[in-house]
């Protein structure tokens, strides 16, 4: 049970870890949304991004997954930069499910999730029977075998997302990136989208997903990392980390902590009385400025 | 609900996928091809429809004397007939080629363009590409007094320079926004009124001259004049061969196409010079047609049907549009007068663009 194990959290101080990033300065043209980061992926996590909403979650995985290029730092697989990596090839390393997906209008389910092997195919090898297995799998585990020949926008809500994450699982990458995964979709989805990586992530896929629900986070998540205004205000195990001074520096919520009495890790309660601090709201990174007091 | 609850994944082999009917795989040795059997069916169709109609298009009469029948055509066409009816195929041959390749190559450079922006809107007839084009002409003629000749190169740098300013001035976020098609709208209106200023401030025999060339015009073309596009075809479309597969990941969006291994900017920014080189190609020698860049690919899309623009079905659709509205061009005032091909693609596209936008607005409303 990797998700729940209450001794995740021991971990020796030098994880084993193939991605990292330091020193990031990372924004959009003007804006710095992340102004000086550092930060470690395990390998073998299932690692989960919290914060309020503009924290920078989302720049972090694009920084990460190198769909945006840092100011100012790097980001380093296998101890190489991954601007350094072709595009195909680093593909094949790590993959990524932005958070918001965009398919053909009548593509079918198997074709987009084909899309999935772009890195291992050429010219003139367009199918080859590791692309019809790796697809099989991907459909199979997401239990979308039966929809295969549908049109992906038959589907409902959460069997769309399974789409997509089947396309990412056809990719076949040891590390996978989720942007909010779980967002619009019912708690049943939710669950079944969790629990679909926790599977993964137990069969060896380091997994780094951005989650909103703290307790599903606290869950599943085997390593978290806590954001706010583009800074990382703490990392480690659910256990370790997940305190009720923590939730209130990063949301701005006061609360209650206490162990879920389904798998003893931590739950977040939010008081019942003036839960929100005031005082002390997160700023918003919109208003952050590398090297300007605001 | 926790970690291997439910775990079934890399437990034995998985069930065997299926894909449509319509989907075959060609495999010969270690190469494999994915075919479309629909859409290559309808594609072959749209080919011999197009061979048709070029012969019935090259035995036509534009005067009072009557048409080559089909088998005639054909005989002179294979040189069992010579004299004036080998005349008059020899004379209406050009414009009947032009068309072929033409069509051909609007049809891609709208699939391109299309494609990238995942918009209907998104063709160089709209984009201001082929208006630039115009502009490019009319600066030649007009201003420089070169003749039709340096029409062809005026409309090539104005064809590219549109784009690259469209480009430059549109492109941030990359081409699947809305920026990008409102700023080549915005050139394109310009460029419209600045080329009717050239057209007011020339002398009358010129602005008569250049004016038919702005309507897109298939008249008056020699097979001398046709190599520029040959050229273009033959280096263009070996390129396009090697971008489509990175193309088809656009449409899944810059963000995914680039997660999946696709060098994003540069392939955006190749894409463009070939799209514009085929807009460039024809526009260069026989003016800006419109609408054929438009309709082709989405004409296409529906027809197999298909998810994204299927590329070799825009070709062949493109190619029996303007061969068509050549053949329409020609003789539906003749022998009294022979219209520019662009008034008849006009014609056709704004249908289409009012069925477009009827059938938007009808999937808008709840």
């Amino acid at each position: 049970m990797t998700a729940t194990d209450p001794v995740a959290g021991d971990r020796p101080a030098e994880t084993a870890a193939r991605l990292t990033g330091s020193g990031l300065r990372v924004g959009y043209g003007q804006r710095t949304i992340i102004a000086d980061l550092d930060v470690l992926i395990p390998d073998g996590s299932f690692t989960v991004i919290v914060g309020p909403n503009a924290c920078g979650k989302s720049t972090l995985l694009r920084a990460l997954s190198r769909l945006l290029a840092p100011e100012h730092g790097d980001v380093l697989l296998d101890g190489r930069s991954v601007r350094d990596f072709k595009g195909k090839e680093f593909a094949r390393e790590l993959g990524l499910l932005p958070q918001q997906s965009i398919a053909p209008e009548g593509i079918t389910v198997i074709d987009l999730v084909s899309r999935g092997r772009f890195p291992y195919q050429k010219m003139f090898q367009q199918w080859t029977d590791d692309d019809q297995r790796a697809v099989a799998r991907a459909l199979d585990v997401t239990r979308l075998t039966d929809l295969s020949t549908r049109p992906v926008e038959a589907l409902s809500g959460g069997q769309r997302q399974r789409v997509w994450i089947a396309m990412a699982l056809a990719q076949e990458t040891p590390i996978l990136l989720l942007d909010e995964p779980t967002t619009y979709l019912d708690l049943a989805h939710q669950l079944e989208v969790l629990s679909l990586c926790a599977d993964l992530n137990a069969q060896g896929t380091t997994l780094v997903a951005v989650l909103h629900d703290l307790n599903q986070a606290a869950r599943f998540a085997s390593h978290m990392i806590a954001m706010r205004s583009g800074e990382i205000l703490a990392t480690g195990s659910p256990a370790e980390i997940l305190t009720e001074g923590l939730v209130e520096r990063v949301f701005g919520v006061r609360s209650r902590v206490v162990p879920d009495p389904e798998t003893g890790t931590p739950m977040v309660v939010p008081l019942a009385v003036d839960p929100v601090s005031l005082g002390d709201l997160p700023g918003d990174t919109a208003n952050l400025r590398a090297g300007e007091p605001e | 609900m926790t970690a291997g609850a439910t775990s079934g994944i890399g437990a034995g082999a998985p069930r065997p996928a299926r894909w449509p009917g319509r989907i075959r795989f060609l495999r010969l040795g270690p190469l494999s091809v994915r075919i479309d059997i629909v859409a290559t069916t309808v594609t072959v169709l749209l080919v011999i429809a197009t061979a048709a109609i070029a012969v019935v298009s090259l035995g036509v009469s534009t005067t009072s004397s009557p048409n080559l029948g089909f088998a005639e055509t054909l005989q002179v066409l294979t040189g069992q007939i010579g004299g004036a009816p080998a005349d008059r195929v020899a004379h209406a041959l050009p414009a009947v080629l032009t068309a072929v390749l033409g069509g051909i190559s609007l049809a891609l450079s709208g699939a391109i363009f299309q494609t990238m922006t995942r918009n209907p809107l998104g063709s160089p007839d709209i984009i201001g590409f082929t208006t630039g084009a115009n502009t490019g002409a009319l600066i030649a003629m007009l201003v420089f007094g070169f003749g039709s000749g340096g029409a062809t190169i005026g409309s090539l740098i104005g064809c590219l320079v549109t784009g690259m300013a469209v480009y430059l001035l549109g492109m941030r976020g990359g081409t699947g926004n809305y920026r990008f098609i409102i700023v080549g709208i915005g050139i394109s209106a310009m460029l419209v009124s600045f080329n009717g200023y050239l057209i007011a401030n020339a002398n009358q025999q010129n602005a008569a001259v250049a004016a038919a060339w702005g309507m897109g015009n298939l008249r008056n073309i020699t097979m001398a004049d046709t190599i520029p596009v040959w050229i273009t075809l033959a280096v263009l479309i070996p390129a396009m061969v090697t971008f489509a597969p990175r193309m088809r990941m656009f449409e899944l969006g810059p963000d995914s196409a680039q997660s999946k291994g696709v060098d994003t900017e540069r392939t955006q920014l190749i894409l463009l010079v070939i799209g514009v080189g085929f807009a460039a190609a024809t526009t260069s020698i026989a003016g800006p047609i419109a609408f054929v860049a438009l309709v082709a690919p989405q004409l296409a899309a529906r027809l197999t049907p298909s998810a994204g623009i299927p590329l070799v079905t825009s070709a062949a659709v493109g190619a029996a549009l303007l061969v068509s509205s050549d053949a329409i061009a020609r003789t539906l005032l003749a022998p009294t007068t022979q219209l520019p091909v662009g008034v008849v693609t006009t014609a056709l596209g704004g249908a289409y663009l009012l069925f477009l936008l009827l059938a938007q607005s009808r999937k808008a409303r709840p």
